[in-house]
């Protein structure tokens, strides 16, 4: 299956599980505040931190470790040094504001390097995934709503520095 | 070090390791007499946002480091070997070689590369090396073109560049080069694709950084083409700007484009003042 066509079908289970649309937000729609915190769930429900602490480690999903260390995952290989190290998250930052970082870290840090993980428009040559081609529907989040819900519970857990 | 106490090292001392992590201080000397400039006062254009500028070879490893260090171990002297017979071997419509026009090209292709791109006044546009050689292939020897990121291509550019060995770069920013420069500039400050990152990003901003697996040097081209242990041949510059630029999950731009060529005089320009290096080692 191709990744779009999977990116796709967790959305559609995303929303599927949460039994109604209601309380959920798509990329368009998500509300942040002023400082860039997000108050509501992305699905209206609590994220699951185990999965979330898979799609922050893995090349394929968030791969979040690329540019930061989570030593909770010390069997991750190779964690970047472009962002903060991300121990002690969860202690430094509500977890409205690490759905906003995650959702969209430009609202928080005007200008970062940090990609936006749930942004569908809006890019320069936004291409399909890493094919070095334009994309040939409309593009899809990087993380879906249930993975960063996922990935903001995982952040919650990590409290100590 | 194993990994395990590189973390802990990133936990403990999170400032200081960009210090650590940085170009290391390793001198290069080709063959034992060829005397690399690695290191330079970045050029006036960089100083707003950089004090020196410093090649690619000063972030690999020590192994990789060493096979770029005397052209018994350097893979792509194979390559340059290669280009070598092509250089004497007539080809096309008017059964030329480029022997037949250039001489030796120990002595002729001297100094070639440090210029390239540059400002080409009879067709009235920039040239890279690749459009040059393609030049002299369609129009002096009515030969076919060789593809942009090709074998032959990359391996030419290898043989010509070699001659300048160890000469500072020194391409022109200014005269009739200047809007296609200032285009490659835009380019190298705008932030592509889903992931919205720009080569400044990576490379101005983050050089000496650790991202994933890979520790980001400031993407100088002085030593391209280079020779890439990952997929064992030579790799032109507009190759790499592909895989950087579709790495920002965007649709690159093709070798040989307007963009490509304007990047890399802009490129180039940043590293006036280092050596050639071509053909390196990378992994
Ligand atoms: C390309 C690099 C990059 C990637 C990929 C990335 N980040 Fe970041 N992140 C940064 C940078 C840089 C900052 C610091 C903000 C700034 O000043 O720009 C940051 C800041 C943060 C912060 C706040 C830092 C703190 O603890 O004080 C959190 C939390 C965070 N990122 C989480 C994530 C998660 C989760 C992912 C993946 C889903 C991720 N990041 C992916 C670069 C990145
Ligand atoms: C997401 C990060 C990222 C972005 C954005 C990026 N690069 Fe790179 N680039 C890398 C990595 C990683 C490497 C391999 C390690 C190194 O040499 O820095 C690399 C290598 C290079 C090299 C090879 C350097 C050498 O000495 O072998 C060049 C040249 C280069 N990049 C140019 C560019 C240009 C031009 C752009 C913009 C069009 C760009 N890069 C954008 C990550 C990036």
């Amino acid at each position: 299956m191709k990744l779009k066509q999977l990116k796709a079908l967790t959305l559609a289970t995303a929303f599927a599980a949460t039994g109604s649309v209601a309380g959920a937000a798509g990329p368009k729609e998500v509300q942040f505040d002023e400082y860039g915190a997000v108050a509501a769930s992305l699905t209206g429900a609590a994220g699951d931190a185990a999965n979330g602490a898979i799609v922050v480690g893995s090349k394929s999903q968030g791969n979040c470790v690329a540019c930061h260390v989570v030593s909770a995952l010390a069997d991750v290989p190779f964690q970047g040094e472009v962002g903060p190290v991300l121990d002690g998250a969860g202690g430094r930052w509500s977890e409205a504001e690490l759905r906003g970082l995650v959702a969209n870290a430009k609202m928080t840090f005007d200008g970062t390097v940090m990609p936006a993980f749930y942004k569908v428009d809006g890019f320069i040559r936004p291409g399909d995934g890493y094919t070095g081609k334009a994309p040939t529907e409309a593009l899809p989040p990087i993380l879906s709503a249930q993975e960063i819900e996922d990935v903001v519970a995982f952040l919650m857990t990590l409290t100590e520095e | 070090m194993n990994y395990k106490s590189w973390t802990a090292i990133a936990v403990l001392a999170a400032a200081p390791i960009a210090a650590f992590a940085d170009a290391d201080e390793d001198a290069l000397v080709v063959n034992g007499e060829i005397e690399m400039i690695t290191q330079a006062a970045a050029p006036d254009h960089l100083s707003d946002v950089m004090d020196e500028v410093y090649s690619g070879w000063r972030f690999r490893s020590d192994e990789t480091q060493a096979l770029q260090m005397d052209d018994f171990d350097n893979p792509a002297m194979i390559f340059v070997d290669q280009a070598m017979e092509k250089w004497d071997t007539a080809e096309g419509t008017a059964g030329k070689s480029c022997a037949d026009c250039h001489g030796d090209a120990e002595e002729s292709m001297a100094g070639v590369r440090v210029v390239y791109p540059k400002w080409n006044e009879s067709a009235g546009e920039v040239r890279t090396l690749a459009m040059q050689i393609n030049d002299c292939r369609e129009n002096q020897m009515g030969a076919e073109k060789w593809k942009y990121t090709g074998g032959s291509m990359a391996a030419m550019e290898a043989l010509i560049s070699v001659q300048s060995r160890g000469m500072p770069v020194n391409v022109a920013t200014n005269g009739p080069a200047q809007s296609t420069w200032e285009a490659g500039k835009e380019l190298y400050y705008t932030r592509t694709g889903q992931l919205e990152l720009s080569c400044a990003n990576c490379h101005e901003d983050n050089y000496g950084n650790m991202i994933r697996a890979d520790h980001l040097s400031q993407g100088q081209i002085n030593g391209f083409p280079v020779y890439r242990l990952k997929n064992t041949k030579l790799n032109t510059a507009h190759a790499r700007f592909k895989g950087c630029v579709r790495d920002t999950r965007a649709e690159t731009y093709s070798p040989g484009s307007p963009e490509f060529i304007a990047l890399e005089l802009y490129v180039a320009s940043r590293g006036n003042g280092l050596s050639v290096e071509a053909p390196s080692v990378r992994n």
